[in-house]
């Protein structure tokens, strides 16, 4: 878990995935056969395994959502957008960091004292635009000395371990890259190519010509997925719970993931006891939905840690989970 | 072909689960093609002839559908759509799944028949009297398709998932009737085409043909108070200009209305708002592919009862055969 920590607290806006490759690789650098980066910046490594066939294509993302200042006011304040499908609700008040000086800021907005308390104003969560990051600035030309338009901000959270659950941001999709790592770390039945893909979160554009480079049989993304393990008075489609399995996805709206690597998961996670879910068929999308088309296509599979409050400064995931997630991912390998 | 028409529209096969549809095609190109193969997608790939160019024949094999995603207590089955399907076509129909299940869809209790009505707000009840029974029939992530016979009312027929099963017998039809083939065709029952032109996709890729055609429905204008569209049922083959997708390659468009006229059918030209078929995604295959679609007009696209003109499937077939052979 300490390399999740690590991982967590890296800052890896969609197109500024260098720190997290650059920790990604000085951890498994002796442990590898090979490795390119390639010119979106995928981190694409070979590890041998006992046998070479079936081609193995395993992906987890590096990139996370996270924020760009696109204007400077008069008063020295940033405007900003968001990079990738961020909770926007969740912005306000946040503290982060912005540029690669990671000037400490405050998402800031109307005080509670100003705004009449019927207003609309105050039944909602304000919009990107009603907000922006503060970072003490006196002047435009004040803030200008340490950050620029296209800087990317990221929020500022600490890791921690809360008994049987870890805190942190960007589980989606750092959790994918911890087990990868972890597993490159060990000998391995079958020859794998890994890629740590670029920019998945705003738009699975990574993962597309890292699919080409590699060209696999078999590809298998691990993700981090929503979880939807709230209070629910109502019987219905639920999304993943957290603390009950990896979660093996079906059909998402990118990609029909192959049956037989599915029913492979499924048998494999009950032969080793492994406890599963099924991702709530339909929703969500990942590398796979690239992966699969590319070329003249591959089988996929997708297999997911199911977390809480993804895509905001803060996210819970269960240990055990990411546990059984690298034992299910090994299990499948062998299997293969 | 009527016959075959028939097996083909009342078969299961939603996308990804073309398994069953492909099944019968086999059977029917048996003897009448040189090989046969499915790849990694799903997607069954034939090939007749030798000789240039390499021509890509597309047609779906997939249709519309339904996914469960939740078994409740009382055995009420909560889904999601596969591909383009409106809830206000589904009411009151009736589903299949792969194992013969069969289910019925209901909806919950609506405040004003003026409320939208939406598909959280709907479920499949397969007759079971709790969620043991249901899971003994179904599992989540199961896909259905609608159940309707096909019908035959003369000049006109009747059927759910002539998108895009009229495609697929207008290709094996043409196979068929293409003895001698100077060039090599590469027919390609296309996989998972109504979730986002999937299979067209890799098998372009797999095959890299020097020209394309794809064979599928679009909608027509000849309906009361239907949108603006100048296509309508018996007209003729539709030769596609555009669509939301893709703009069709000239020289293939012209080859195609050459083609009709040569054969003196009446065609139509198709310039189609929203909605795009394999030839899309081919179109973009590669360093790119020229592509063209004869398109068949239907009405009620993406309902279970979808109509076409037999008039119109059968100049099809002759406009396929014709442009193949003037390659």
């Amino acid at each position: 878990m300490q390399l999740l920590r690590q991982l967590s607290e890296t800052h890896g806006v969609a197109g500024n995935e260098k720190a997290v490759r650059d920790l990604i690789w000085s951890e498994i650098k002796t442990r590898v056969d090979s490795k390119e980066v390639d010119a979106m910046g995928n981190l694409i490594v070979t590890k041998k395994g006992r046998k070479s066939r079936p081609r193995i294509m395993l992906a987890a993302h590096m990139d996370e959502v996270g924020l760009m200042v696109v204007n400077i006011d008069k008063q020295g304040m940033l405007k900003f957008r968001a990079v990738g499908g961020l909770d926007e609700r969740a912005l306000l008040s946040k503290h982060v960091l912005v540029g690669k000086d990671k000037t400490p800021g405050v998402i800031g907005a109307k005080p509670v004292h100003l705004i009449w308390r019927r207003e609309e104003e105050m039944k909602r969560p304000p919009k990107t635009d009603e907000l922006h990051i503060d970072i003490g600035a006196s002047s435009k030309e004040d803030a200008e000395k340490q950050v620029k338009i296209g800087d990317y901000a990221m929020f500022d959270t600490e890791y921690a371990s809360l008994g049987p659950t870890i805190k942190g941001k960007a589980f989606d999709d750092r959790i994918g890259c911890a087990l990868l790592v972890e597993l490159l770390k060990k000998p391995l039945p079958v020859t794998v190519h890994a890629a740590f893909t670029v920019q998945e979160e705003v738009g699975l554009r990574g993962a597309r010509i890292a699919a080409f480079r590699i060209e696999p049989d078999i590809a298998i993304v691990l993700e981090g997925t929503a979880a939807g393990d709230f209070p629910e008075k109502r019987d219905l489609s639920k999304a993943a719970m957290i603390g009950k399995g990896p979660v093996i996805t079906i059909m998402d709206r990118t990609v029909i993931c192959d049956r037989k690597l599915v029913d492979l998961a499924i048998a494999c996670a009950k032969k080793a006891r492994i406890p599963f879910q099924l991702k709530r068929p339909g929703v969500g999308g990942t590398d796979a939905g690239r992966i699969h088309m590319t070329k003249a296509g591959s089988r996929t599979l997708v297999i997911s840690v199911a977390c809480r409050y993804v895509h905001s400064p803060a996210s819970i995931a269960s240990k055990a989970d990411i546990r059984n997630a690298g034992r299910l991912v090994s299990a499948v390998l062998k299997a293969l | 072909m009527k016959e075959l028409l028939k097996k083909l529209t009342e078969v299961y096969g939603p996308s990804g689960n073309e398994g069953p549809v492909l099944h019968i095609l086999q059977k029917e190109l048996k003897g009448h093609v040189d090989s046969m193969k499915i790849d990694v997608l799903g997607n069954l790939i034939v090939t007749k002839g030798r000789g240039k160019p390499r021509v890509m024949l597309a047609a779906h094999a997939d249709e519309i559908g339904v996914a469960v995603t939740h078994i409740d207590k009382n055995g009420f089955l909560r889904f999601t759509n596969v591909g383009g399907l409106r809830p206000v076509n589904m009411l009151g129909h009736r589903v299949r799944f792969q194992n013969g299940t069969l289910g019925t869809i209901g909806e919950e209790k609506r405040d004003s028949l003026k409320d939208e009505l939406k598909l959280e707000k709907m479920y499949i009840d397969i007759g079971a009297r709790d969620k043991a029974e249901a899971a003994k029939r179904v599992a989540v992530g199961d896909m259905g398709c609608f159940v309707q016979p096909f019908v035959d009312t003369g000049s006109r027929l009747i059927a759910k998932a002539f998108d895009d099963r009229v495609g697929c017998a207008i290709v094996v039809e043409a196979l068929k009737r293409m003895r001698k083939p100077a060039c090599s065709i590469f027919a390609v029952f296309t996989a998972q085409e109504e979730v986002g032109v999937r299979g067209a996709r890799t098998a372009a890729y797999g095959i890299k043909p020097d020209v394309a055609v794809a064979v599928d429905i679009t909608g027509t204008g000849d309906t009361p108070e239907s949108r603006t569209m100048a296509v309508g049922l018996g007209k003729g083959p539709a030769i596609k200009v555009m669509d939301g997708g893709m703009l069709a390659s000239p020289q293939v468009k012209e080859a195609l209305i050459a083609a009709a006229k040569r054969l003196r059918i009446p065609y139509q030209l198709e310039v189609l708002i929203g909605g795009t078929t394999d030839a899309w995604g081919i179109q973009v295959t590669l360093e790119g592919i020229p592509s063209g679609v004869i398109s068949i007009p239907t009405r009620y696209a993406h309902t279970p009862s979808e109509m076409v003109d037999a008039r119109d499937v059968e100049n099809c077939v002759r406009l396929l055969v014709e442009y193949v052979r003037s390659l």
